[in-house]
């Protein structure tokens, strides 16, 4: 494995090229099929009222505002009918810290899911699961437990932006921090619930930064084991406090190849086309992803901040066929359920 | 043992064979087409990539050839019918001098307008040299060449001598989309023949007037048309070298007749655009157009083989017409961005890929040419 100094060294030096074909020829050892997997599924933002206000963030209001809201529990069963008519097999509930929901709130709306449908739940991020934890009183371990005996199948990535407390008080200062975050990972994978990583590039912060990101998440991976993907968003500027740019798809591409050299021991690399659009989407296949995460029926956090790509299940395997790879539709646990 | 050859070949710079091509468009890998498409472009540019200040012009879109692959050109009745006048040129020529700093060329196409006479071309191009002497002007396709022919009753050399002579200084390479009968026959009928374009490039070039080459595909034509095309640019440029750059253009479907067609995807751009330098062994640039690629692609394109990002534009009706998303105009600050994060140096060129010095960017200085 890649010590931090020699992918620090790649990271900032090495020609984008050689990157990429160093992290496809990774990507194909372990996966040496030539296919590439995507997931149906719906992401239901539950509410955006949010104490943490985090200065990237376009989606959030607070309470009171008169765009807050909180979808009632019918309208999230709905929304779940509607993804199982279209073939979705997973549902990525993410909200906002609410301060007035309680833990109840939420095993109530995941009994409620998994009586009507077979559907996974992929949902609640790292942050959320910390919130509910210390609104209940409640270890995160017995928080997490109660959620997965209601039906949380696994987390989702989100919210570990980057894992560096210098850059996280700069852009999220109320939100939770790196020991936090990935011991909320840690005790969720203890318990035999998987989950993802993610990254946000374009933050603020320094290349050496993004490699103490990864190595934290390829250290507690040797640890568990329990990461299924990793996945490298960049930061969307439009209509958040933090503004700025956003980083080019040039440096996305680099960081892609390097995450997936960087780390071995996780088993799947997910490009992203919803940050980066289909076209830098496809490209990633070629700098080692083996994933294009979901087609997203519905994403209200990134259209927020004024990027909206639009993608359907013909365009996702036109978009993997025209590089030459087999699509294959997976669910959350990455095992392929349809070949195109 | 064929494929280790063609790619020993591409490795190695040495001229591919029709066969060779195919096989590597076949079965090699994206990033290794990449890498040797580079080491070709280094051998070329060394370690520049060229872009230009540039204003787009188009004349009109009423056009008499209705192609299929156009969302651009519609009949006069139409709703958003246009045609510039010589005091519209002028005026527009005027506002682009006062405020872009250091354009160094206009760049004009338009339509086959069915009522102007060829005295109205001709005295377009006088009006933008009179207003810019210093600034180049590139102007009308081999298409549009054909029609002032036939509108004229001149031929293609005496239509090229007299616009030389009104002070035009170069073709862009439009309108040869792929360069076979069987494919225009579909996407542009009505339209300059593949001998025809050919004819009016090597007159061009014999006249010493230089021009580009492009390439319009993803749309009917076979992969064999579209390799074949390549080769064809390829004869014409070993027998005249007039050629300055080849262009690629990803067909653009929407609102045209052929909107059912699916887009290409970056990976399919960008595989064409390292074959064709590995190809074009013969030509000194390979452009990467941002409009149609999109600026993500069009930077990475640097790594692909490109040398030339072409430039500002200012204005572009044709492919946004055609459902490009990209912008119309990008700054010289951003182009140059995007060239140095390639780890290349951006040269700031004139149209004869000379480096435009910051002396001469004085003398071309806001307004100073206009009375």
């Amino acid at each position: 494995m890649l010590s931090e100094k020699e992918g620090l060294e790649l990271l900032q030096r090495e020609d984008i090229l050689a990157l990429g074909q160093a992290a496809n020829a990774l990507r194909q050892k372990i996966h040496p099929g030539r296919e590439v997997t995507f997931i149906v599924d719906r992401n239901i933002n539950y509410s955006n009222v949010c104490v943490n206000e985090c200065r990237f963030c376009a989606f959030f209001r607070p309470k009171g505002h008169k765009d807050a809201y909180v979808l009632p529990l019918p309208a999230i069963l709905d929304k779940i009918q509607e993804t199982v008519d279209a073939g979705g097999t997973q549902v990525m509930i993410q909200g906002g810290l609410h301060p007035e929901l309680d833990l109840d709130y939420y095993l109530t709306m995941l009994r409620a899911i998994k009586k009507r449908f077979v559907i996974s739940i992929h949902s609640f991020t790292a942050t959320e699961i910390l919130y509910f934890a210390r609104q209940a009183g409640r270890s995160v371990r017995d928080t997490l437990l109660l959620l997965q005996d209601a039906g949380l199948d696994s987390l989702p990535g989100g919210g570990a932006e980057i894992l560096v407390d210098r850059v996280r008080k700069q852009v999220s200062p109320k939100k939770i921090m790196t020991d936090d975050w990935l011991y909320v990972m840690e005790c969720a994978h203890s318990i035999g619930m998987e989950t993802t990583a993610t990254m946000v590039i374009g933050l603020g912060e320094t290349m050496a930064e993004r490699i103490e990101h990864m190595e934290r998440i390829r250290a507690l991976q040797e640890k568990t084991g329990g990461f299924r993907a990793f996945i490298t968003w960049s930061y969307q500027p439009g209509n958040t406090q933090l503004g700025g740019q956003t980083t080019s798809s040039w440096d996305y591409l680099r960081t892609l190849a390097l995450s997936r050299l960087y780390m071995e021991n996780v088993q799947h690399i997910q490009g992203s086309w919803v940050t980066q659009g289909e076209r830098i989407g496809q490209m990633t296949l070629a700098f080692g992803a083996d994933d294009l995460g979901s087609i997203m029926l519905e994403e209200n956090v990134v259209r927020a901040a004024g990027t909206s790509y639009e993608m359907s299940i013909d365009k996702m395997v036109q978009t993997i066929e025209g590089s030459g790879f087999k699509a294959a539709q997976r669910d959350t646990k990455y095992k392929v359920i349809r070949r195109f | 043992m064929s494929e280790l050859q063609a790619a020993q070949k591409a490795a190695a710079g040495i001229r591919l064979s029709f066969a060779e091509a195919r096989e590597l468009y076949e079965t090699a890998d994206l990033l290794d087409l990449a890498v040797w498409a580079r080491q070709a472009k280094e051998r070329k540019s060394g370690r520049d990539v060229y872009y230009n200040v540039n204003r787009q012009i188009n004349l009109s879109n009423i056009c008499t050839a209705g192609c299929p692959l156009c969302a651009f050109s519609c009949t006069s009745e139409a709703r958003q019918a246009f045609v510039l006048e010589l005091e519209d040129v002028r005026r527009m020529i005027e506002q682009t001098a006062a405020t872009t700093k250091g354009l160094s060329e206009i760049h004009m196409v338009s339509a086959l307008h069915p009522e102007k006479d060829f005295t109205y071309y001709i005295d377009i191009v006088r009006l933008v040299k009179e207003l810019l002497p210093q600034v180049h002007l590139k102007a009308f396709t081999p298409v549009e060449i054909v029609h002032f022919s036939e509108i004229s009753g001149l031929s293609i050399e005496q239509v090229l001598r007299t616009l030389q002579a009104a002070g035009l200084d170069s073709l862009p390479g439009g309108g040869a989309e792929i360069l076979d009968d069987e494919v225009r026959k579909v996407i542009c009928p009505h339209k300059a023949s593949s001998a025809q374009w050919i004819e009016t490039m090597k007159t061009a070039h014999r006249l010493g007037i230089l021009t580009n080459a492009t390439m319009m595909y993803g749309h009917v034509e076979s992969i064999e048309q579209r390799l074949r095309h390549l080769f064809t640019l390829r004869d014409i440029q070993d027998e005249t070298g007039g050629f300055q750059a080849y262009v690629a253009f990803p067909f653009h479907p929407d609102n045209t007749k052929l909107s059912d067609l699916p887009k290409t995807g970056s990976w399919e751009d960008l595989r064409m655009i390292a074959l064709s330098r590995l190809i074009l062994d013969n030509f000194d640039h390979i452009k990467a157009f941002w409009i149609m690629l999109t600026q993500p692609i069009a930077q990475l394109s640097l790594a692909f083989g490109a040398d030339d990002l072409d430039g500002t534009v200012e204005e572009e009706k044709i492919i946004h017409a055609a459902g490009a998303k990209t912008k119309t105009r990008i700054s010289k600050e951003d182009i140059e961005a995007m060239i140095c994060e390639s780890g290349y140096t951006p040269v700031q060129r004139d149209t004869f890929y000379r480096p435009v010095e910051s002396a001469q960017l004085e003398k071309m200085e806001v307004g100073k040419n206009v009375k």
